[in-house]
């Protein structure tokens, strides 16, 4: 009778469940977790997104097609190929398809070429690389414009913030497409002029006075959301204990803005600053398809869907690469700003 | 009622102010641009430009012109077209603006009609399979540029399939596109505000009132739910009808409609002058008096806004 069954009824204690705590047990009852900062959580709870995790692959994978494949690439996109005019995808022209069947492998065109044999594929990855640019650029002065507008007018109050925003509420009701067209196409000729007379503008032609007009639209133009956003954040910080303090060491007003007011709105600025990249990527190709954006060889998404619009009854397919990834740099770039906002500022979701 | 006459009064001065500087910004603008409006390819003699800026007024000094075109202006006189011998720049407007107001108009109508029961019924059934497809759609709507919806829909439904024409308005078949095109992102965006908005309504108190008191479904749905759900949706016809006021800049170039976006674009690429700055200022009083009202008549739908 070695191993006897346990009475249900029996009082006797089991022993077993007096036993010291293992080290596992002890952890578990532990209630001081250990402190998770403000964008390990953000982060923690980004990763669970999957929609928001395949958009940032995505834009991965979009960046690496605009800024270095193209570097990488035989072809380039202002060349003209003589003799490779208006190739269809996979196409070889005469002389290439000599050389290919003499044993010289000769790179295809994967999206064929235009009018004036420059290489679709490589017209696409540019015009991707300009449309992301432009639409981080921009983003990137909305944010410093709109969020240091905003912290002035939340901090200061009264008089100083009801004169801002009422320049804010101004610049709201204009409407603005309109506006941006004819800022492009008036900006255009001062800007020229700039750049061809005076030496330390001669910048302007490197980068187009096209795009230089979009930014200063953006500039003039796009930050009053920003700056609606941050005001009002900053109208409830400033009344917080640590601002107090700041104030009773000494600290100067700018000082309390940059480090403590605009360092509290990080999460905002950030998740709004995404959320605004589609919308210049959206304006930007607008512009640049009505022919009011980007100069000439310069390719952008927008004027190569303008440009296969021209032959879209001989060459339809044209329009399928740049249409296509607009819409996806645009679809992704919005559902990734969508999952920051759910991550790193939950009260912004509407 | 007070408050309202106040709301409406302040609202109508701050849309005089924005019109003055829109009106001011577009007649500097123009200023701005080098060469005037007489360079050509035939370069006048000196004698000729002089007489011709003489009969336009512009030898004068800048303030005095600025003041002649906004006494103009406002009477609705924005001067001879460049490019168009012999037509005045208004009468252009009132020719033009007819047409893009009927695509407009079918698209604005459109985008409601569809946007709202697809955002109502998305939110009735969350969760579901049907949800799921029309958030999904209502995304993509959003990041569609309409040149995109455009293009793709001549290439598949005139290239391809050689269903619909691919230009101009004869019949009805000719609106089907442009306004497909117009109204595609903004019923995306009205079903996202409309299953957003539904989805508030029915976690409300009132919700549960209304069907403990065994009211019938259909009259939980339109009396209560619907009606409350809407609001949002009406605050947004105001950047409706101004996106598709601009959506038509793109819209009529493709389809090669003869309204006043299509005029605006080529007027801006002739470099036409008095047409581009009429046009501006035209297109920003409709969007300015739109928005004004739609946000007065917002106030008044709904009681519980606070005025301010």
């Amino acid at each position: 009778m070695s191993t006897k069954k346990p009475n249900p009824l029996s009082l006797h204690p089991d022993y077993s469940m007096f036993l010291p705590a293992t080290e596992e047990e002890k952890q578990s009852l532990n209630v001081m977790r250990e402190s998770i900062g403000f964008w390990r959580d953000g982060a923690r709870r980004l990763k669970k997104n999957k929609m928001a995790m395949i958009s940032l692959f995505v834009i991965i994978v979009v960046m690496i097609f605009a800024f270095i494949i193209p570097s990488l690439y035989p072809y380039d996109y202002k060349t003209f190929i003589e003799g490779s005019e208006n190739l269809a995808p996979m196409e070889f022209s005469a002389q290439e398809q000599a050389l290919n069947d003499s044993g010289v492998s000769v790179f295809p065109h994967f999206l064929g070429t235009d009018s004036l044999g420059r290489d679709l594929t490589a017209r696409t990855m540019m015009g991707s690389r300009i449309s992301l640019l432009v639409g981080l650029i921009a983003s990137v002065l909305i944010m410093l414009i709109g969020s240091t507008y905003g912290a002035i007018a939340g901090y200061f109050g009264g008089r100083t913030d009801q004169i801002m925003m009422r320049i804010v509420d101004l610049i709201y009701t204009i409407p603005d497409l309109i506006i941006i067209i004819l800022l492009a196409s008036t900006l255009k000729y001062p800007l020229q002029d700039l750049a061809n007379n005076n030496k330390a503008f001669a910048w302007i032609n490197v980068l187009g006075v096209g795009l230089i007009c979009i930014f200063i639209v953006f500039a003039l133009l796009y930050w009053v959301g920003m700056a609606r956003i941050i005001r009002s954040q900053v109208l409830s910080l400033k009344e917080q204990e640590y601002v107090t303090a700041a104030r009773a060491l000494g600290a100067s007003s700018a000082r309390i803005i940059t480090k403590h007011l605009l360092k509290n709105c990080i999460g905002i600025i950030i998740v709004t600053t995404t959320l605004q990249i589609p919308a210049a990527i959206f304006t930007e190709s607008f512009l640049s398809f009505v022919g009011l954006g980007v100069n000439a060889p310069m390719p952008s998404l927008g004027s190569l869907a303008s440009d296969a619009l021209g032959g879209l009854s001989s060459y339809p397919y044209r329009l399928l690469a740049p249409a296509i990834m607009i819409s996806v740099i645009i679809l992704s770039f919005n559902l990734f700003g969508d999952g920051l906002r759910d991550a790193f500022d939950p009260k912004l979701k509407k | 009622m007070a408050a309202l006459t106040k709301y409406i009064t302040k609202r109508i001065f701050y849309a005089l102010i924005t019109l003055a500087v829109v009106i001011t910004l577009t007649f500097f603008l123009m200023y701005l641009i080098p060469g005037g409006p007489f360079l050509s390819e035939k370069a006048p003699s000196p004698a000729t430009t002089a007489a011709l800026k003489a009969k336009y007024g512009l030898d004068q000094p800048v303030y005095i012109q600025f003041k002649n075109y906004v006494v103009k202006a406002i009477q609705g006189d924005f001067g001879p077209s460049l490019k168009q011998r012999g037509r005045f720049v208004s009468d252009i407007i009132a020719s033009k603006f007819p047409v893009s107001a009927r695509v407009g108009g079918i698209a604005v109508l459109a985008a409601l009609l569809t946007g709202i029961p697809l955002g109502a019924y998305s939110a009735l059934h969350r969760g579901k399979w049907a949800d799921k497809f029309i958030s999904f759609f209502a995304t993509l709507g959003i990041a569609m540029p309409s040149f995109v919806v455009s293009t793709i829909s001549v290439m598949i439904f005139s290239i391809l399939l050689s269903l619909l024409p691919t230009y101009g308005l004869d019949g009805p078949a000719n609106y089907i596109m442009p306004v497909i095109a117009l109204s595609l992102y903004p019923m995306a965006y009205i079903a996202r505000l409309m299953r957003s908005g539904m989805l508030d309504v029915l976690g409300q108190d009132y919700m549960r009132t209304a069907r403990a008191k065994g009211l019938s479904p259909a009259k939980q749905l339109f009396k209560h739910a619907l009606r409350n759900a809407i609001l949002p949706v009406v605050t947004y016809l105001g950047p409706t009808i101004a996106y598709t006021l601009t959506g038509s800049f793109i819209v009529e170039t493709i389809f090669v409609i003869p309204g006043i976006g299509r005029e605006f674009i080529s007027s801006i690429l002739n470099r036409d002058y008095p047409m581009v700055m009429g046009t501006t200022i035209f297109l920003a009083v409709l969007i300015i008096v739109l928005n004004v009202i739609v946000d007065i008549a917002y106030k008044i739908i709904d009681p519980r806004i606070k005025l301010q």
